[in-house]
């Protein structure tokens, strides 16, 4: 077999392959469910009705959604210049370390002044963090995608020590974790009552600005040229390295400021479950938002949905919340393949 | 001094060696992968898929051999998933090696989950005992360093030898080694570039898979959440260190399991007394990140890795 290129694509050729694609997940997933002893019906009417249907669900889905808006920011924004930032559980902890680091009593500066700096910061050292691989990429030409991934380990036992040391709350009774945030170092809620801090705001913020940055600026241009074609936008002058490590630094921060999101909105402190692997998750949702900034911000809402969805369908039907993770990878896997043949078609021979 | 002691001691080397096994096993596998110009980003899964299956086959009855079987069965389908997608389909090896490793893991917690609802900790089962090799065995030194092991690490260092040989004596293994460095050759001389790539995935995925039943089968007698942390990862920086050559991958894989052992022994030093074990438990990390440092500058990358291949596209 091999696949040819259609000039002129039906509306039928652009929609059915991602409804086929939704459709064998939901079907695939119908069928563990089975395995596990439960109704497949009531277990997908679970999910959907943990995930949305209510007010709390909404808002916990949303507050889900939070961090994996910023990493997956932070994976499309890398990722279409071809940069394999794997990286982004690590930046997240960065951004979480800073956080805590100046958060807890160092500065004693009203929330309005403290919160942009601690945020500033945050971005500042999950774009270090990055610096190192995207340095070693361009200088010594090593592979970004092992260095981020064994990166993720390195600073999550850095966190560890810190936690276990320095770091350590003298009234967590001997747990592993920081102490808390001062109160102006918490985010508020966006709306008096409901339980959604503006971390939420700051990431639909950031996915307009990354947005921009990607569709009206150079560095928007160069990274897509970086991404499509290295060879070529060197031979069009633009500087290849320099714009890698542009896009890791950018990439790195937008990352950061997931773990400052969690610790500053939700948790008030750091512990080493944090991130139940937001990182890793965020390459899921730049993927299944083909990588557009916008598309970050629904795609984070639909995973974050599943997994509020399958926590409540777990306590309700008995089935493994597993079953979400899952569901994510065969729809990502399906994905990738559904966008493919919306553009070609299998020809034999 | 404590280190030197450490260094001259036979149980050291004998636990080097044993931890080298899984990673030699992940690192031919990956190596298999890239050398007919894959990435195998599904490893890390991979393993956690085969340590899994192996384990769940002996302790539903099976013996330990058909265990291994069954671990490597499971490990070539999700190679075959990923194959399938990367190879005649093209998709990008980055995303598909990711989405495998996804899958392959939360499929395995959920088949964990379903098989043994209601246990705290998991059961064990009769793993692989270590076999001393007679007369061998008896060599003062290096005989119980090397030759006191477990069956499944004479089979990981008899695999290097017969990878090497086919990869580099037989035509089959040539037609392998074209297909990562210049495919459209391999087409031309009428072998299909897709089926090659396609075995090389699959057989490559069976044999990480078995890494993965190392842990599970030999190292331990048990399956945990988490047992394979990162080693996937880091056999794809040994197929680096080792220039894509099973020998010197081997060496590179006895040399960081040598440092691991090294530091978890340093931890119970008066050093580790002073220093976090968390500094110790990062050496090895750190040092496949300066071992790329070191030698990706001369890498010899196979000049079609991750490079689709086409037919009729020239």
């Amino acid at each position: 077999m091999r696949l040819e290129a259609i000039e002129d694509q039906t509306w039928p050729r652009r929609l059915l392959p991602p409804l086929i694609a939704l459709s064998v997940t939901v079907v695939i997933a119908s069928g563990l469910a089975m395995l596990a002893g439960a109704n497949p019906f009531s277990v997908l009417g679970l999910i959907l009705q943990g995930a949305f249907g209510s007010q709390f669900a909404i808002l916990e889905t949303l507050n889900r959604a939070t961090p994996l808006i910023f990493t997956g920011l932070a994976v499309a924004v890398a990722f279409r210049a071809k940069f394999w930032n794997i990286g982004a559980e690590a930046q997240l902890y960065a951004g979480a370390l800073v956080t805590v680091v100046l958060g807890t009593g160092v500065l004693q500066w009203p929330s309005l002044a403290l919160l942009p700096l601690l945020a500033v910061l945050a971005v500042l050292a999950g774009a270090c963090l990055l610096l190192v691989p995207a340095v070693l990429k361009t200088r010594f030409g090593v592979d970004e995608v092992v260095t981020t991934l064994l990166f993720n380990f390195i600073f999550l036992l850095f966190i560890s020590m810190l936690l276990e040391g320095p770091l350590k709350d003298p009234m967590g009774m001997g747990w592993p974790k920081s102490a808390r945030l001062l109160p102006e170092a918490r985010l508020p809620r966006m709306v008096d009552g409901l339980r959604l801090h503006w971390g939420f705001g700051l990431a639909l913020i950031s996915a307009g600005a990354v947005w921009i940055i990607q569709s009206r600026s150079t560095l928007g241009y160069e990274m897509r040229a970086v991404g499509l074609n290295k060879n070529a936008a060197a031979f069009a002058g633009i500087p290849v390295n320099r714009v890698l490590i542009k896009t890791a630094l950018l990439s790195g921060g937008l990352a950061a400021l997931a773990g400052f999101s969690e610790v500053a909105g939700v948790k008030g402190s750091l512990t080493l479950d944090l991130s139940p692997g937001f990182g890793y998750t965020g390459i899921i949702v730049a993927m299944l938002a083909l990588l557009h900034p916008i598309g970050v911000v629904f795609a984070a809402l639909f995973v974050a949905g599943i997994f509020v969805g399958a926590d409540s369908m777990s306590r309700a039907a008995g089935v493994p919340t597993y079953l979400a993770d899952i569901m994510l990878a065969t729809a990502l896997l399906l994905m990738v393949l559904a966008i493919l043949l919306m553009r070609f078609r299998i020809v034999r021979g | 001094m404590e280190i030197f002691e450490i260094l001259m001691s036979v149980s050291f080397w004998a636990a080097a060696i044993r931890i080298a096994s899984p990673l030699i096993l992940g690192t031919l596998g990956e190596l298999i992968c890239e050398r007919a110009g894959v990435l195998n980003l599904g490893i890390e899964g991979i393993m956690v898929s085969g340590a899994f299956a192996g384990w769940m086959a002996v302790y539903s009855g099976t013996g330990l051999w058909t265990g291994v079987g069954v671990a490597m069965c499971v490990g070539m389908s999700f190679g075959l998933l990923h194959s399938v997608l990367t190879v005649p389909f093209g998709l990008s090896q980055h995303v598909v090696g990711l989405g495998v490793t996804l899958l392959a893991t939360s499929g395995t917690y959920y088949a964990y989950r379903l098989a043994l609802p209601e246990v705290t900790s998991p059961p064990k089962i009769e793993a692989f005992q270590p076999f001393e090799i007679p007369f061998l065995s008896d060599i003062p030194g290096i005989g119980p360093a090397l030759f006191s092991q477990t069956p499944l690490t004479y089979l990981a260092f008899g695999l290097v030898l017969v990878v090497s040989l086919v990869l580099y004596r037989t035509p089959l293994g040539l037609a392998v080694r074209a297909a990562g460095e210049n495919p459209a050759a391999v087409a031309a001389q009428g072998l299909s570039v897709t089926a090659i790539r396609m075995g090389a995935v699959t057989v490559g995925s069976g044999f990480m898979a078995m890494g993965g039943a190392f842990l599970t089968m030999s190292a331990f007698d048990s399956f945990f959440f988490e047992m394979v942390n990162g080693r996937g990862w880091i056999c794809i920086a040994l197929v680096v260190f080792g220039s894509w050559r099973p020998g010197k991958a081997l060496l590179g894989a006895v040399l960081f399991a040598a440092f691991d052992a090294l530091q978890i022994r340093m931890q119970q030093t008066s050093l580790g007394a002073d220093v976090p074990y968390q500094i110790f438990l990062m050496m090895p990390y750190i040092l496949s990140i300066l071992a790329l440092v070191v030698m990706s500058r001369r890498a010899e990358v196979p000049a079609a890795l991750m490079v689709p291949f086409n037919k009729g596209e020239r």
